[in-house]
């Protein structure tokens, strides 16, 4: 599997995509004089397409998909999890426990720091951020079930 | 010339007031943090700090967010020379000669070089800013919206261009961003586009949540994981100060950076990236040492760190005088500057001429803030990268995440950060260029109107953008850039173009 022909095919499936789309939702086309409102997004998939199939064709010598290094992919995961779960709780559990939680999570679990530093650093970045953007910068951060 | 001058006192009197003082050193302090810290570059450092300026006057915030970007062409300096770390990647090429120099024992002398050269060019490319904006502005009164679409059109095509790597793929990214630019209600009709019911796309993807995605959240993805930092080369206060040979032999490259750097400026693209790459091939070309480049020439050092600080005051030049953004960073500060209620455009230096003005002085003050800031205090920031990166990343991540949230006070801004964040780290990897995709969101609604509208004045026919001249000429230099990327692509040979890709993966010297 070369990245030119996985990513070449991505983007024409997602032009595809785009252009079924456009007629599920039944947004009118217009014409070529007036334009309606999926004329544009109809005309970007077709661009889409035909550089999918460009890049699919022209990427013979491209390099092999496990080429491009993949090591770090534990990492990514917790830390795509960490901010899934800062989007789910924020609003939840409130933005102080939420970055504190996370912050835990991150030093903790994916980095194995100690319990103190990682208390100290957790707690330290959930308290000053919120009191340099909430109370010093007045940019209004929400406050969960606990009241912070 | 009066005129301009009387211009520039009304700006000096704005930019020397305490306020406008004190926003100008946070931003400049600011952005040679960001430029220091490697993988927090100008773009996801202005999109980070963005809310933060939501509480201050318009004039307070483009000055604190210009200092942010300047600012970070100086940091990333430093840890390419002491350390063969860019800060950012205009700072690729200052690696190899900078860090020869730092080697050999004049990594003072290098930092003080890039930091002079660096106030030089940023100084004078601020008098073109000031010289060639208002004209430009004048003659933007001329166009319509035929004119506009021909323009944005040729910025992305000139984007896709100056990219290094494949136009295929730049165009791919460019035709993806404004399709994303396509979410939310349709401005003609209102209809609502690809929001699934989701209120919040009503308004279309922002492009903080885009920008910080692909630029802050995919670089932590993709260096999530690293050892411990790397070593860092300490020069003391006495080291600073060049030979009077080191002097001589940067005077001229100074001079060339400072000037192709503020033409590249202008272009569309990454022109500070660009331009370091062209300055360094440019100075490689005409030294009668080149055997010295990659070991520790002063001309590698003094011509690249020159270019990049003066294209990021050419960069301003469509920003303020044309209200379009040549590329990613100036995008988010037009995105800033909308905010605050300002429209950048021909009309705006008329409109808000102490805005305008002030904005241009507070550009000379901010790079003699820098350079004062960044000669003695080197070594306060390169401590900085003594932060281990197990503590470093979840920061940057608190604070990615922070300044999303904050622009509208939504967590969905947070779920697009996110989702960006990995297409950006996937798109790394495949080897394709996000900078257009960004530039693509802003774009999308500015083409679309342009276009509907075009339609509109010359009932549906097409033949509006040949028949005035200044659409015809925009369009034919688009055409032109096409098919000079045909010919090149016929004939198998690699350009400049696939010679910066390779040296900026470090397998070539352009």
């Amino acid at each position: 599997m070369r990245t030119e022909r996985v990513s070449g095919v991505a983007l024409a499936l997602l032009a595809a995509a785009v252009l079924e789309e456009c007629w599920r939702l039944r947004l009118p086309l217009g014409t070529l004089a007036n334009p309606g409102p999926a004329y544009m997004p109809a005309l970007l998939a077709a661009a889409l397409l035909v550089s999918g199939v460009l890049i699919v064709a022209l990427g013979r010598d491209a390099a092999t998909l496990g080429a491009a290094g993949w090591a770090e992919w534990r990492h990514t995961a917790a830390i795509l999890g960490a901010c899934a779960f800062v989007a789910l709780a924020l609003e939840r559990l409130g933005y102080r426990l939420t970055m504190a939680l996370a912050c835990a999570f991150l030093l903790s679990v994916v980095e194995r720091k100690g319990l103190v530093p990682t208390a100290l650093f957790a707690a330290g970045m959930a308290a000053g951020t919120h009191y340099l953007f909430d109370t010093v910068l007045r940019v209004q951060l929400p406050r969960g079930l606990f009241g912070f | 010339m009066l005129e301009t001058l009387g211009n520039l006192g009304l700006g000096f009197s704005v930019a020397l007031s305490p306020p406008i003082l004190f926003y100008a050193f946070v931003g400049c302090l600011v952005g040679t943090l960001v430029g220091v810290l490697p993988g927090v570059g100008p773009l996801a450092g202005i999109s980070l700090l963005l809310p933060a300026t939501f509480g201050l006057d318009a004039t307070r915030a483009i000055v604190m967010l210009a200092g942010i970007y300047y600012g970070a062409m100086y940091g990333g300096s430093t840890t390419s020379i002491l350390m063969r770390i860019p800060g950012e990647a205009a700072s690729v090429m200052t690696c190899i000669d900078g860090y020869a120099m730092a080697r050999k024992g004049r990594g003072g002398a290098a930092l003080a070089i890039a930091g002079v050269g660096s106030y030089i060019a940023g100084t004078v490319s601020v008098i073109g800013l000031m010289l060639l904006a208002p004209p430009l502005a004048a003659f933007a009164l001329r166009f319509g919206p035929p004119e506009y679409l021909a323009l944005l059109l040729l910025g992305l095509l000139v984007l896709a261009y100056m990219r290094s790597g494949s136009m295929v793929k730049s165009l791919a990214m460019a035709a993806f961003g404004l399709l994303l630019g396509m979410v939310g209600i349709d401005q003609m009709s209102g209809y609502f586009r690809f929001a699934y019911g989701v209120v919040e796309l009503g308004d279309g993807l922002g492009v903080v949540p885009v920008a910080v995605g692909l630029f802050g959240v995919a670089e932590i993805l993709a260096t999530a994981g690293q050892l411990a930092p790397p070593s860092v080369i300490r020069p003391k206060l006495r080291e600073l100060l060049p030979s009077r040979q080191e002097w001589r032999e940067s005077a001229a490259p100074i001079g060339r950076g400072t000037v192709l750097g503020f033409l590249i400026g202008i272009l569309p693209g990454s022109a500070h990236i660009i331009s370091s790459f062209v300055s360094y091939a440019v100075e490689k070309r005409l030294s009668k040492h080149r055997e010295q480049f990659g070991h520790g020439a002063v001309a590698g050092v003094a011509g690249p760190e020159s270019a990049n600080n003066a294209a990021a005051s050419g960069a301003m030049v469509p920003m303020l005088a044309l209200g379009v953004p040549s590329g990613p960073i100036p995008a988010v500060m037009l995105a800033a500057l909308m905010v605050h209620g300002v429209s950048p455009g021909p009309l705006l230096i008329q409109q808000q001429p102490a805005l305008f003005w002030g904005f241009i002085a507070s550009m000379y003050v901010g790079n003699v803030v820098l350079l004062i800031l960044n000669l003695p205090l080197v070594g306060l920031f390169v401590n900085i990268l003594r932060v281990p990166y197990p503590y470093l990343y979840p920061a940057i991540l608190v604070f990615s995440i922070l300044g999303v949230y904050a622009v509208n006070g939504s967590v969905v801004d947070v779920w697009i950060m996110v989702i960006m964040g990995v297409l950006g780290w996937l798109l790394r990897k495949l080897d394709f260029e996000t900078a257009p995709i960004v530039l693509g969101v802003v774009l999308a609604p500015m083409i679309e109107l342009s276009l509907r509208q075009s339609l509109a004045m010359s009932d549906g026919r097409y033949g509006i953008f040949v028949q005035r001249p200044i659409a015809a000429v925009l369009l034919a230099v688009g055409v032109t850039l096409v098919l000079l990327n045909l010919y090149s692509f016929a004939r198998r040979g690699s350009d400049w173009r696939t010679r910066i890709a390779l040296a900026e993966k470090g397998e070539e010297s352009p």
